[in-house]
């Protein structure tokens, strides 16, 4: 565990929830077109995530870049593995590696 | 302030002398970018150290200086 509380309270979120979206906005009013396309392609495949909306919280919206050693948002965690951020998981859809990427995973997708 | 294509091409292009860069000003108004980034250095590495190395590339600058970069590499055979 690091010192710093704001990253000690993303690795809890992260280890907690199986699919979760660091993000501007919510999944319903996303605040930027990149947070905008992760939740839709996450949509398209049925998968269940958690978001958090770094617009409310300055010290996560930070915090996160660093955590993650990565300079945008949105970013998308599985099972506690950083997957990439809005570009990342666009192209792994449209190569078709992200349903698999999900089913090896034992994440449920509800079509 | 925002970054030309010529500055962010300048910046891909020193920490990865044999990238070839294609950067296309999306919204036409030098903020919005799309890069397309082929690289030998990416050779057996993940996406995500892909990207890594060219954020690392525009030192600190992405995020910030430079607000939308769409990202897309490829490793050179």
């Amino acid at each position: 565990m690091s010192s710093n509380p704001v990253h000690d309270r993303i690795a809890k979120e992260i280890a907690e929830n199986d699919v979760l979206v660091y993000m501007k906005g919510t999944p319903v009013f996303p605040q930027c077109g990149f947070s905008a396309a992760v939740v839709q392609v996450l949509s398209e495949l049925g998968v269940k995530f958690k978001s958090v909306d770094v617009l409310k919280d300055a010290e996560v919206r930070q915090g996160i870049k660093e955590f993650s050693n990565w300079p945008t948002i949105p970013q998308v965690y599985v099972k506690g593995e950083f997957v990439g951020g809005c570009d990342i998981v666009k192209e792994m859809f449209e190569q078709g590696e992200l349903e698999g990427f999900f089913k090896e995973r034992g994440i449920s997708l509800d079509v | 302030m925002a970054m030309s294509a010529r500055e962010i091409e300048k910046a891909i292009c020193a920490a990865l002398p044999d990238a070839e860069v294609t950067i296309t000003d999306l919204a036409g108004d030098g903020d919005h970018y799309a890069a397309m980034v082929v690289s030998g250095a990416f050779k057996g590495k993940t996406r995500v150290q892909q990207h890594k190395m060219v954020y690392d590339a525009l030192a600190g600058r992405m995020g910030g200086q430079l607000h939308a970069l769409s990202l897309q590499t490829a490793a050179k055979d």
